[in-house]
């Protein structure tokens, strides 16, 4: 096929891209959008088949076939809960496909192969590529090691970290610029990959695992990058468009869980937020002898009455795997009457929307699933809240403007203005920020100290009892 | 130079729509719109289907097959487990 044609194949799929995004902004059509983006893809892929300067088959459906298998099986076994490590671990397929395309089109370049000549454009891309392909790769696989409890959820910090690796990218620049200036042999580009890679594993190593929503989101527009600069190489359209498009939504996911925090980007990478915890002491100070602790029957007893419950989740529920056992206290509660919304924190959770997928899955109806900023001011109003395995987001020192905690200034859920609180939680021990949490020691919060999904299915017997 | 600047104009003209829809999608949508994000980031199949098409040594072989096989498993496992979370989403109990 001409090239003419190719091109006019490229805009439709990249207009179905567009569109597809487009209808992701509403639950009602994201399925539709999601079925345009793939046929947006198969129409791309199709088309780039019929190129001619494909001269050979195998590979390419061998490689079709594995990935396709590799990538099916991984959907589909997953459970809901593992979601976030499954995205970064694609994300990182995707990144080290690019710096491996790139390399291969290099190689064959110098060869006087697929593509015509090798000038600057084709070498900056390819340096671009080449650096954030192999930074997403070994970032995104140090990302899916902390999500999956491969590697420590604590920050791995070692002394001179932020001068190893701005040597690195010093270094990486440099192999890039010797490419560009002299694009006869392929050995500084595979230097600098490599190079990237071992700067992408000692970027992620020292951020914390409740810092991963902004690390996925970051090195997803790294990935949308990578393609891009990809697409400058070959000159291609659709993946320059396509590539932009995942780009801004990694970057303004980004920007959105940074803000969550009140924390700047940098503070998030470099900062190794989550290292200490804090001291005995300081703890005491809070929690002394105020913490009353209450059993399930005891909470039962209080919801009774209740007209308005509203439910806080964080990752300890995910971790529990309770998100089936908060379904049936909500059924057991709208039995009686009440009325039961979750309030999602921003950034509760390991990604961006983890709660609501989460909830989603246990069958529950989205219009009940409130942002921050809307059911904030419904607190008051609010009989009883049970916070589930969620700590920081809930942590009324965030409003100190200290700025000695890590959560200073981080806009939090005001459950602490509920009739009652009932936090479940398997102790006092303090969650990511290291910081002790004065809800627990409030004069209207309960106790339940426990497994999450076993304390919620207790909790929902007690109910039914009454 | 001309064929840098029309590449450039296509680049940020994408990225401004980008930004535009992105803006748009609510926080309850995110995990899907990040997981169909990275799936179209697999777009980079694109390119190595190119690439591993044209085998002219066993390096490039080697190395485009590789990258076909990471590509389409970013691809198709990402509109699938894509499709897998949105179908969850319901506006009333069944």
């Amino acid at each position: 096929m001409s090239t003419e044609y190719i091109d006019l194949f490229y805009l439709i799929s990249a207009v179905l891209f567009i569109v597809g995004l487009k209808q992701m902004a509403s639950p009602r059509t994201a399925l539709q959008g999601n079925m345009l983006g793939s046929a947006a893809m198969l129409i791309a892929i199709v088309v780039t088949l019929l190129d001619r300067r494909i001269i050979s088959f195998e590979v390419i459906i061998a490689g079709l076939v594995v990935g396709a298998l590799v990538g099916a099986i991984m959907a589909y076994k997953t459970p809901v809960t593992a979601m976030p490590q499954v995205v970064a671990i694609f994300n990182g397929f995707g990144g080290g496909a690019s710096a491996l395309a790139v390399g291969a089109a290099l190689e064959e370049a110098l060869k006087g192969g697929i593509v015509e000549s090798v000038d600057i454009q084709f070498t900056t891309a390819a340096v671009l590529s080449g650096i954030i392909g192999g930074v997403s790769l070994t970032g995104s696989g140090v990302a899916f090691g902390k999500l999956q409890g491969l590697l420590s959820e604590k920050p791995l910090l070692f002394p001179g970290r932020h001068v190893v690796n701005i040597l690195l990218l010093a270094i990486c620049i440099g192999l890039g610029s010797w490419l560009i200036a002299d694009p006869t042999s392929s050995t500084p580009f595979w230097l600098l990959v490599g190079f990237s890679a071992v700067l992408g594993l000692l970027l992620v190593l020292p951020i914390g695992g409740a810092d991963m929503p902004v690390v996925i989101s970051l090195l997803n527009a790294y990935s949308g990058l990578a393609a891009a600069g990809h697409g400058w190489v070959l000159n291609n359209s659709v993946l320059i468009i396509a590539g932009s498009l995942v780009g801004a939504a990694g970057f303004i996911l980004t920007a959105i869980m940074s803000k969550a925090m009140n924390r700047s980007l940098a503070n998030v990478m470099f900062a190794g937020v989550g290292a200490t915890s804090a001291s005995q002491e300081a703890e005491d100070d809070i929690y002394a002898g105020r913490v009353k602790s209450a059993s399930p029957y005891e909470v039962a007893m209080v919801l009774d009455g209740a007209r308005r419950v509203v439910i806080a989740p964080g990752y300890g529920m995910a971790v529990a795997q309770a998100q089936y056992a908060v379904r049936d206290l909500t059924d057991a509660l709208e039995k009686r009457s009440v009325e039961v919304e979750f309030a999602i924190h921003p950034v509760a959770g390991r990604m961006p929307g983890h709660m609501n997928v989460l909830l989603a899955e246990a069958d529950i109806p989205y219009p009940q699933l409130k942002e921050m900023d809307e059911i904030n001011p419904t607190f008051r109003q609010t009989d009883m809240v049970i916070v589930i395995g969620a700590n920081d987001v809930v942590n009324p020192m965030a409003r100190d403007a200290d700025p000695s905690i890590p959560i200073a200034g981080m806009p939090i859920l005001d459950v602490d203005q509920a009739q009652t609180v009932v936090v479940i939680k398997r102790s006092l021990s303090p969650g990511f920020a290291g910081i002790g949490n004065p809800l627990f020691a409030a004069d209207n919060t309960l106790m339940l100290f426990g497994d999450a999904k076993q304390m919620v299915t207790e909790l929902t017997a007690a109910v039914n009892e009454l | 130079m001309e064929a840098f600047v029309a590449v450039m104009t296509i680049f940020v003209l994408a990225l401004f729509v980008g930004f535009e829809l992105i803006n748009k999608v609510p926080p309850l949508l995110h995990t899907p719109l990040m997981s169909g994000a990275n799936a179209i980031s697999g777009i980079t199949l694109v390119g190595t289907l190119v690439t591993a098409g044209a085998q002219l040594t066993l390096l490039t072989t080697i190395l485009g097959f590789v990258a076909v096989a990471m590509a389409t498993a970013n691809v198709v496992g990402g509109f699938l487990v894509t499709h897998r979370m949105v179908s969850m989403f319901h506006g009333r109990r069944n």
